[in-house]
This record gives structure tokens, C-alpha cells and sequence, in this order.
């Protein structure tokens, strides 16, 4: 298989990306120190391979499925506006982690995680039932929005109920998203889900490029659309799952990641996947190092989402400003 | 000759309206078949139903022989081609990408090998790599015109291929259709210009309410008795040494 220049270079970009990463840290250090890491056992090791490496590792994974994601829902609802955040498909893994998290099931390893992934597999249940009802994937990106509302009502609601002032702030700061303080079992364990997600996102690519022809000419390409729109759309919500289950709810990255690669893409809905995945990695490992790096008072560091929302929130509206004058035109 | 399409007594209801009243379409390899009538007289669903794009209620339809129901997606595929009246495309992809969607079953090397020609065939092998959006409707309608040619089906079904199109486009269209017919597939249009249905049709079938009211060559389906009972207009067709014209007017009262 030919691999883009286009892949090539991001990857270049996400190596490069990592390693400044792993290096850069609120601890200054100096040359003989980083020549120690290899040093088994060593202080400094610790700090690069059992502190930033899984850290970074775990930006890079939650960009990675969320750029992936944004870019199979932007293929198949064939529109720019559509990632899982606009969708609520983040908002839904996010309310199943807040309702875990408040029932106290935070003890139990991997309940917040699988809480997550079955809110995301849910909004995807739900986006598939809207999506064979409505005809218009404008109207789809209305229903995602008010799906997005709901989930954020009810987990406000959960919220406004929970008895404990502490569960609560802990509801919150996983809300805000962030992957401080991931190690090596959270990879492990996200990796599976992940792994699942790209492969159907892949085996559907051909499915999305044929949809650029609208859902009748699809149906009679041949193509076993019914069996590729299931793959797609399950997709894209173990990745969008595993990603809030592993880092919480970090939006925009789905929506930017395909946008700044379409181009290069050539605005084909398959080709666009893989390199929307490496740029969904590098803005978050980036997003990550500018909140680590930055400083605040009293050892706060910015929450990961909170970066991303800053940024992303113009970019969804130069998206949207530039989609609705092609939907005039 | 056997049929490519034959659909029979098709009946199809939507929200208690019967869209399809028991229509009938036949068409064989090497002709193009014309499917006219007002607005809202269901020569969309009847080409739908015959691609099986809509489900029936009542009737049967068959597609190189076999009934629809029978056939598998990519029999069906191989079978027919489609190209819907909307021209509505999602991305911006360069044109020789989007023929080549035309034949998916192809390795993507013969895809485009195959969209290359049908570029061709359309007079657009410059364009080949011109994003689809950024071209006039004119030649986005030839892009698409050739998708469905890449298809090399030998049922070639297209819903209104020369509305909202300039008069040299829309003879360039249909005389590229006219010259897949020549080549042998079955063409099948639904169209609204009846001037250029009886240019390039040899049968028209007309339909209102659901029913095929007359059904035959142009001359025939087109006749002022035709024209009144479908249209409820005034009128036929007059030969000119450019080809026959439609001409209508509006009955008084």
C-alpha cells in the first residue's frame, strides 16, 4: 500500500511532537540527566518513561481517535460540521462516565471506562435511528445538537443530585478532560477499543467515499452499504468512547483535524482518515504540552479540554462560516 | 429482444396516496425509453421502483430477466446504473475520483483507467483533475453523466439528466446517452422537455396519476390526444428540418 506524503509528513510531525514532549516538562533538565533515563531504575527514567511517556502517549491516542472519528462522521452525514462532540456522542460517553463516577463505581477498575464506551455505543444507536429516519444531514447535525443538549442536561441533573460536594468536583475535573497522571494500563486498556474503531472506520472507507454521491447512487453502487454505515457508525463510537473514557470530554479535535487535512486529501472521504488521525495526535500531545507548559498559580495545570475548546471553538465557527456559504452556493 | 427492464403493474402508495396506480416500463438493449408526465405523476418513483430504490406494494419488476427481490447489491450493480436528478455532491473531489466511484468492483487502477475514457466520452479529459464543485453545473452534469457511464451497466436509468442545463449542454447529454443506446445498453430517462424527448426517445411512455396513458414511438405517445389526456394541454409535434418540436399552449378556460 502507498502511503501519502502527506501521512508522511504528519507522522514526521508526531514524532517530532512526542519526543519534544516526553523531554519538556515543569521539571527543568539538564543533558547528563536525560543521558540517565536509560539508566534502569534511575529518578530521571521515571519521570520520562513512567510519567510524560504515558502521558504523552495518551494525548496521542485520544487525538488519534478523535481526529479518526470526526472524520468517519464527517464522511458519512457528508458534512464538515459533524464530530462527536457536535453530535453528542462525546457528551453521552461523558454523561455514563459522570453517572458511574457518582454511584461509586470509581473503586471498580474499568466501570468508568466501559460507563463511557456504553454511552458513546448509545449515542451511536441513537445517531443511526435519527440518520435512517431523517433524510437531510443538516437535520442529523440538529438532532446530534440537541442529543449533545440532553446528555449535558442529564448530567448536570446528576450533578445537581449527586449528595457528595467531592464526587462532584470529581465529576467535573474529569469532565474538563485531561490524561495527567495516565500510565501504562490506561494505554493497555484503551488500545483494544481503539483498535476495533480503526479497523471498522477502515473497512467503511469505501463507503464513504461512495456516499459523495448521495445515499441513492450509494445504495446502487454495489457496495454493502447497509453492513459499512453499521461499521462506520460503531466506529466511530468505540474511538469517540475509548477517547472519553481514557482522557474525559475534549471536543473540537474531531471537527478540526479532518479540516486541516482535506485539502492534502483531496477532499476524498476515505483517503482524509489517516491523515485526520495523525493530526488529531498532534494537536492533542501539542494541546497537552501548551496546558503543561504554561504556567498557573498553585501547581493548576490547564485541563486539556479547556485548551482545546479555546482553540477549537474559532475554528467550528470558520468551518461553519465557510460550509454555509457552499450550502448557498 | 429480451427485456433489460420490465417492470409490471407497479403499485406503489405513499402516506395513503397511490404515487404508482399500476404502471408498467419496459425497456430492451439498444434503446432509449422517455418517461414523461407533470409534476408529481411519479416518473421519479417509477424509476426508483425499477431500480429498487423503492419498495413496491403491488406489481413486479424484473431487472436482465430476474426479479429484483432476487438479486443480490452487486448483481443488481452489475445490472443497472443510476444517475439521480439532484447533482448534489458532498466533497470536492477531482472528477476523474468521482467517475471512477462509477466502478467500484474494479481494482482503482482499471477504475481509472475506465473513468479516464468515460471522461473522454463526455469531452472533459482537460478537467480530470478539476475539483467537481469547482466546475459550472454544466460540466459537474457531464462529471456525473460519466459516473454513470463508468458503471458500463447495461441498464442505464437517469432521472431528468438535461434539467437546468443550457440547450448545447443538454443536447450534448442526450446524444451521449443516445450513443450508449447505439452501443447497446438500455437507456431509460425520466424528462420534462418533450421536444427533446421526441428527438431522442424512440419509445415515450406518459404517465399521470400513477398510469401509463400512452405508451409507444414519440409520434404516438406524443399525439395532441396524448398531450391533452396527460398535460391537459393543446398541441403535438411539428417537424422542422432541425427535428420535431413540441409545440403546447394552455386550453382555454
Amino acid at each position: 500500500m502507498r502511503i501519502p506524503a502527506q501521512s508522511l509528513i504528519l507522522t514526521a510531525c508526531l514524532v517530532f511532537i512526542v519526543s519534544v514532549a516526553v523531554l519538556l516538562g515543569e521539571t527543568p533538565l539538564s543533558l547528563s540527566q536525560y543521558a540517565q533515563a536509560f539508566r534502569p531504575g534511575s529518578a530521571v527514567g521515571e519521570v520520562l518513561w513512567g510519567i510524560r511517556a504515558p502521558r504523552t502517549l495518551a494525548a496521542a491516542l485520544v487525538g488519534a481517535a478523535l481526529g479518526l472519528s470526526g472524520a468517519v462522521m464527517q464522511g458519512l452525514l457528508r458534512n464538515p460540521l459533524a464530530d462527536p462532540g457536535v453530535l453528542g456522542v462525546s457528551a453521552t460517553a461523558g454523561l455514563g462516565a459522570s453517572l458511574a463516577l457518582v454511584a461509586g463505581l470509581a473503586a471498580i477498575p474499568g466501570a468508568v471506562e466501559i460507563a463511557a464506551l456504553a454511552g458513546a455505543v448509545l449515542a451511536g444507536v441513537i445517531l443511526s435511528w435519527a440518520a435512517s429516519r431523517l433524510g437531510a444531514p443538516e437535520a442529523l447535525i440538529l438532532f446530534g445538537v440537541s442529543l449533545s443538549a440532553f446528555a449535558g442536561a442529564l448530567t448536570a441533573l446528576v450533578f445537581n443530585l449527586s449528595p457528595s460536594p467531592i464526587t462532584t468536583a470529581e465529576v467535573l475535573n474529569w469532565l474538563m478532560g485531561s490524561v495527567a497522571n495516565r500510565d501504562w494500563r490506561d494505554i493497555a486498556w484503551a488500545c483494544a477499543p481503539m483498535a476495533v474503531g480503526a479497523g471498522l472506520s477502515a473497512y467503511a472507507a469505501s463507503g464513504l467515499r461512495m456516499l459523495t454521491l448521495g445515499e441513492e447512487t450509494a445504495r446502487l453502487s454495489g457496495l454493502p452499504m447497509a453492513r459499512l454505515r453499521v461499521a462506520a457508525v460503531a466506529g466511530a463510537a468505540l474511538l469517540t468512547g475509548a477517547a472519553v473514557a481514557m482522557a474525559g470530554v475534549i471536543g473540537f479535535v474531531g471537527l478540526a483535524a479532518p479540516h486541516l487535512v482535506r485539502a492534502g486529501a483531496k477532499d476524498d472521504p476515505a483517503a482524509i482518515l489517516l491523515p485526520s488521525a495523525l493530526t488529531g495526535a498532534v494537536l492533542l500531545v501539542l494541546a497537552d504540552l501548551i496546558g503543561r507548559l504554561i504556567p498557573t498559580e498553585a501547581l493548576l495545570e490547564l485541563k486539556l479540554g479547556v485548551v482545546t475548546a479555546l482553540f477549537g471553538a474559532p475554528v467550528f465557527a470558520l468551518i461553519a462560516w465557510r460550509a454555509a456559504r457552499s450550502w448557498r452556493g | 429482444m429480451s427485456e433489460v427492464l420490465d417492470i409490471r403493474g407497479a403499485v406503489v402508495r405513499l402516506d395513503g396516496r397511490a404515487v404508482l396506480d399500476g404502471a408498467s416500463l419496459l425497456a430492451r438493449p439498444g434503446e432509449v425509453v422517455g418517461v414523461i408526465g407533470p409534476n408529481g405523476a411519479g416518473k421519479t418513483t417509477l424509476l426508483r421502483a425499477a431500480l429498487g430504490l423503492q419498495a413496491l406494494d403491488g406489481g413486479e419488476a424484473r431487472l436482465g430477466g430476474r426479479a429484483l427481490a432476487e438479486l443480490g447489491e452487486s448483481e443488481r450493480a452489475a445490472l443497472a446504473g443510476y444517475l439521480p436528478q439532484e447533482r448534489k455532491v458532498a466533497w470536492n473531489l477531482p472528477a476523474l475520483s468521482l467517475v471512477s466511484l462509477g466502478a467500484p468492483s474494479q481494482p482503482p487502477r482499471r477504475a481509472r483507467e475506465i473513468a479516464a475514457r468515460m471522461l473522454e466520452r463526455v469531452g472533459l479529459t482537460g478537467l480530470a483533475e478539476r475539483g467537481v464543485l469547482d466546475m459550472s453545473g454544466g460540466e459537474r452534469a457531464r462529471v456525473l453523466l460519466a459516473r454513470l457511464l463508468a458503471t458500463r451497466a447495461p441498464l442505464l436509468a437517469a432521472d431528468e439528466p438535461a434539467a437546468g442545463l443550457d440547450p448545447d449542454a443538454q443536447l450534448l447529454i442526450l446524444e451521449i446517452l443516445r450513443e450508449e443506446a447505439r452501443r447497446g445498453a438500455a437507456v431509460v430517462l425520466t424528462l420534462h422537455d418533450l421536444t427533446l424527448a421526441a428527438r431522442f426517445c424512440d419509445r415515450v411512455a406518459a404517465l399521470k396519476d400513477g398510469r401509463v396513458l400512452a405508451e409507444g414511438p414519440p409520434a404516438e405517445a406524443l399525439s395532441p390526444e396524448a398531450l391533452r389526456a396527460v398535460f391537459g394541454l393543446d398541441g403535438g409535434l411539428i417537424q422542422t428540418p432541425h427535428g420535431p418540436v413540441a409545440a403546447l399552449r394552455r386550453r382555454p378556460g
